[in-house]
């Protein structure tokens, strides 16, 4: 079957494949890490020094999340924020978001749920006498949060937080199934309009199978070097 | 646009006509339970077979154990299922293709290798990684005794690494659950899809995704329970657990 | 303890996303919602040619999205809104009913049949097609009547008539089909043409326009027997919106009673991008009836086919 493969088709349309298809998903990646990352934040801040009732509820949504399948939970978002957007607006109707929108602010609340479970081990890492010494210099304990705790966190639990968002990278080729254009849907839109699926999805494969594995080189190198830091 | 609440509509005739809405979750279910429970085996033979090898010494073996992780842990799981149903039949000899295809519940076996081995990769890193939190001197005891060396893994290292690792393992099968529902995409009627069915047939969008959210979340905890249960009951005095 | 505590509040999480539901409530029409954000969304489909589906530049084209572009211009003129900007947002069988509902789209331009389950949830204007249900197999397996399938593998769009229809004639003759539910057309006949799947169960027109474009149309062939009579094809808009509707129904009878043969003619008789593949399906007698007397019934026999 090699001997038709046609190499060419992924010449044509490589400049649509990266133009239009991988700008989305590595757009859609950057921004719902960096969303998925402050939520996450805080989501793990009113975890460990929120009040009961707080962390309760922070508690529940971290462990929703964490039991649903992605795929779910894209097709809950999709027909469900608008209704939401309705309802924290007061509009007289459901908030029209668009498929973009929808699936930055699913991937960033359901990444919210990963990351906040990275920091909140990263803070609870961080010995205890940090947090004492920063108050007894008269540090309130959201400036000893922001200026002795956090920063380190960050940078301990980079190389984890750096390996989810490449998971993250992985997971966003779900939005195929809404029909979006990134990569991947780009790829089989490709595919099924010129009956070429050998060629666009063996050619989709190297192309995530590339990325993601220099990606990953490049933060176990990193990790040696925080490693060395410390 | 108000949104019509209708929780009675598990209970009436699906247009499939084969019995109600709930039935089409129910059969979705037990699918997603076969093809994660077949997986899952897969998976943790698999892996723990390349877990083990990238845990030798020998140079080679353990580079073709990462080269078989890095390949399946660097694709996205869509993208491999695409790869096992689409083009793999068109790259074996047209026979084998043809048989292939035509075998009868394709997306099942499909979903069921492609996630089974997708999850394998997973499970070969944390096995090889609860080898290597064991204390060296284990294996040197095993091989004074006068145990060879797979004899030192059959009885000493492994049920000793599988012990430090069944909170992960634990993870990982959940993972193997959730990711099942992957194989919507190429046509697998599990639990996921079956909800969009009843969307789609009756419109009741959120009552379906509801009652999906709950079956996941009772599963989750079900399997969750069930694991700590076991990891109770395999702890051996002296090697407190976690 | 901790596990009970743990599942009362995941479950809290989930009451609060329901609860935004409930609480959505209000009306208000589709036209209202135009004015005040400047725009109006277009729902259409990616491979239901001739009516709405990706040209080369991967843009959405076809008979239905004219009909849009008529509905849209009206818009324009009714709100004295020159600059109104269109979006477009590609809809699946599956996703554009919920995305109707939700506010996402205003219009679904594209070969949505119009039935009455689905005149609960949203509304139609005036049909633009008529079309049965039929499958299409390989030539080479000589398929001719829907019991040819029995014990086969069969593919169906998620989401439509269709599939519905065919999951109940295999319950109904016990003919042990496995149906395999995919996401577009596109990717139905695909599965027949690679061997995946034995049929496709269609909507005949679509089927017919996948197979001119196909790589080779002569390796194909149509049963003989139908799942079902003609039904109507409609644009779909918003339920309970009587001021929009009223605009879309009269845009579209007029667009129909008088440029609707020639356009209807541009999309069907003659060569249409990309591939230049004539569909050959000149207006039919029932659909010329429709034309001169436009109509949202749902009704099949209402179209005396």
């Amino acid at each position: 079957m090699f001997s038709d493969f046609d190499f060419d088709v992924i010449w044509r349309t490589a400049p649509y494949l990266f133009r239009d298809g991988m700008t989305f998903t590595v757009t859609l990646t950057l921004l719902s890490a960096l969303l998925g990352l402050c939520l996450g934040t805080l989501l793990a801040l009113a975890r460990i020094s929120g009040g009961k009732v707080l962390s309760t509820i922070v508690t529940g949504y971290v462990n929703l999340m964490r039991s649903l399948p992605l795929v779910l939970v894209i097709f809950w978002f999709y027909f469900l924020v608008p209704y939401l957007g309705q309802w924290i607006t007061g509009a007289p109707r459901p908030i029209k978001v668009g498929g973009f929108s929808s699936a930055l602010l699913t991937f960033a609340m359901f990444e919210a749920a990963y990351f906040s479970e990275i920091m909140r081990g990263g803070i609870q890492s961080i010995a205890r006498g940090q947090s004492s010494a920063g108050l007894a210099l008269g540090l309130s304990g959201g400036q000893t949060m922001r200026y002795i705790i956090l920063p380190q966190v960050f940078r301990t639990m980079l190389p984890l937080l750096l390996t989810q968002t490449i998971v993250l990278f992985q997971d966003t080729s779900l939005v195929y199934v809404l029909s979006l254009t990134d990569f991947l849907g780009a790829a089989s839109k490709i595919a099924q309009r010129d009956g070429r699926l050998v060629e666009m999805y063996c050619f989709a494969a190297l192309v995530y199978f590339l990325i993601c594995f220099l990606a990953s080189q490049a933060v176990r190198r990193l990790q040696t070097r925080v490693a060395i830091i410390r | 646009m108000s949104y019509h609440w209708n929780w009675g509509i598990f209970w009436e005739a699906s247009p499939e006509g084969t019995g109600t809405y709930a039935d089409m979750l129910w059969a979705g279910f037990l699918t997603t339970l076969e093809v994660s429970a077949l997986a899952w085996i897969l998976a943790l033979t698999i892996g723990s077979a390349v877990g083990v090898l990238r845990s030798l010494p020998n140079p080679w073996v353990k580079r073709i154990a990462n080269a078989y992780i890095e390949l399946l842990r660097n694709i996205p799981l869509l993208v491999q299922l695409f790869l096992w149903y689409f083009v793999l039949p068109e790259l074996v000899p047209e026979a084998w293709g043809d048989w292939l295809k035509q075998l009868p519940n394709a997306p099942f076996w499909n979903g069921f290798i492609g996630l089974g081995l997708f999850m394998s990769a997973r499970v070969a890193v944390q096995v090889s990684t609860g080898i290597a939190a064991l204390p060296r001197g284990q294996m040197a005891a095993g091989t004074a005794l006068g145990l060879t060396l797979p004899q030192c893994y059959w009885y000493v290292i492994l049920p000793m690494a599988f012990r430090v690792i069944m909170p992960p393992l634990t993870s990982e099968m959940i993972n193997t659950i959730k990711n099942s529902s992957v194989a919507l995409t190429i046509g697998l009627a599990e639990l996921t899809a079956r909800t969009r069915a009843v969307q789609e047939f009756s419109f009741q969008v959120f009552e379906a995704f509801t009652a999906a959210t709950v079956i996941y979340l009772l599963l989750n905890l079900a399997v969750t329970s069930a694991m700590r249960a076991f990891e109770k009951r395999l702890r051996l005095p002296g090697y407190g657990g976690s | 303890m901790r596990m009970k505590s743990r599942i009362l509040s995941t479950g809290l999480g989930l009451v609060l996303g329901l609860a935004a539901v409930t609480a959505a409530h209000a009306q208000s029409g589709t036209l209202q919602k135009i004015k005040e954000t400047g725009t109006i969304t277009l729902g259409y489909r990616e491979s239901s040619a001739p009516f709405s589906y990706l040209d080369d530049n991967q843009k959405p084209i076809g008979y239905a999205m004219d009909i849009c572009n008529r509905v849209v211009d009206a818009v324009k003129k009714e709100l004295n809104l020159p600059n109104l900007k269109v979006e477009l947002t590609p809809v699946t069988s599956a996703t554009r009913i919920p995305l109707m509902a939700n506010g996402t789209v205003d219009l679904e331009c594209g070969s949505t049949t119009n039935n009455v389950a689905r005149q609960q949830q949203v509304s139609f204007t005036n049909t633009h097609f008529l079309t049965a249900s039929i499958f299409v197999g390989k030539k080479s397996a000589n398929l001719h009547k829907i019991d040819d399938l029995k014990g086969k593998t069969v593919a169906s769009t998620a989401g439509s008539t269709n599939i519905g229809q065919l999951d109940k004639v295999n319950a109904e003759r016990k003919l042990g089909i496995t149906v395999v539910p995919v996401k577009d057309h596109a990717e139905g006949i695909l599965m027949v043409e690679t061997g995946r799947a034995a049929a496709f169960v269609m909507d005949d027109v679509i089927i017919a326009g996948l197979v001119a474009s196909a790589k080779d149309p002569a390796i194909f062939a149509l049963g003989d027997e139908a799942f079902s009579k003609p039904e109507p094809y409609g644009v779909m808009l918003r339920k309970d919106d009587p001021s929009f509707k009223a605009l879309v129904d009269k845009t579209t009878a007029t667009f129909f009673k008088t440029e609707g043969p020639a356009v209807y003619a541009k999309w069907f008789t003659k060569p249409i991008p990309p591939k230049n593949v004539n569909m050959n399906l000149p207006l039919s007698p029932a659909m010329k009836k429709a034309m001169e007397n436009p109509s949202d019934n749902p009704d099949p026999a209402s179209y005396g086919s």
